[in-house]
């Protein structure tokens, strides 16, 4: 048993029941192949980044559950062929992934605001520097 | 010109009065050993504008999480949380 997460993004066009629907049949899917759900996330109608079929939103939800390996090639197989999924990427997770998932599911973003602090720390930093270099040319 | 780009490079990570610090690796400093794809606003951190990868003698990643990041990045491209490619990022 390994542990997996696999992003869907479904298609913009879908009504809430449809979604629904669709969630169910892979959930069963991922169930039926012997897959145990520890978590499920929708984050609703999210932007994308680029259009996807000519596309601009989507419904994302993700799946992290215990499975088999066996479960990945028939699961995508289903996802490639449902014309409802636009985009979906199946990852396996390390020690590390489980436990970070975990956390996130308790509500620690502590540590995330701290490394936030320490980046926006060294970006004007480095900024300043490109200036200088390029009044020193 | 080269020299010139050399010393520029010398010159990154320092603040803004111009004393120099040393640049560390965030993952490691912080503890962080997990880069999740799925958190944007993280990754962007370690983009430019164009939304391209930062090399790590800009950002001060240690190998072992740049790589982790890079990976990070595409997975995040691939489901579009994150740009392939952008004109102004930030």
């Amino acid at each position: 048993m390994k542990n997996y997460e696999s992003v869907i993004v479904l298609t913009p066009v879908l009504s809430d029941d449809q979604l629904k629907e669709t969630v169910k049949k892979f959930r069963e899917l991922i169930t039926e192949h012997g897959g145990e759900i520890i978590h499920e996330d929708n984050w609703g109608l999210t932007k994308l980044a680029y259009p996807i079929q000519k596309k601009s939103t989507g419904f994302y939800h993700i799946f992290e559950y215990k499975a088999p390996g066996t479960i990945v090639a028939p699961l995508e197989l289903a996802l490639k062929r449902d014309e409802r999924i636009m985009r979906f990427l199946t990852v396996s997770l390390d020690k590390h992934g489980v436990i970070y998932n975990q956390r996130k599911r308790n509500g620690e973003f502590k540590q995330a605001s701290k490394g936030a602090s320490a980046a926006t720390a060294v970006a004007p930093g480095t900024k300043v520097t490109i200036e200088e270099e390029e009044n020193n040319g | 010109m080269a020299k010139r780009n050399k010393r520029g490079n010398f010159l990154f990570n320092t603040t803004p009065t111009g004393v120099s610090t040393k640049k560390y690796c965030r993952f490691k400093k912080n503890g962080i050993k997990y880069i999740d794809y799925k958190d944007p606003d993280f990754l962007l951190k370690f983009l430019n504008e164009q939304g391209k990868l930062l090399p790590r003698r800009i950002t001060g990643t240690s190998l072992k999480y740049q790589r982790k990041v890079a990976q990070a990045v595409k997975r995040g491209r691939h489901v579009a949380i994150l740009p392939y490619v952008a004109d102004s990022l930030k």
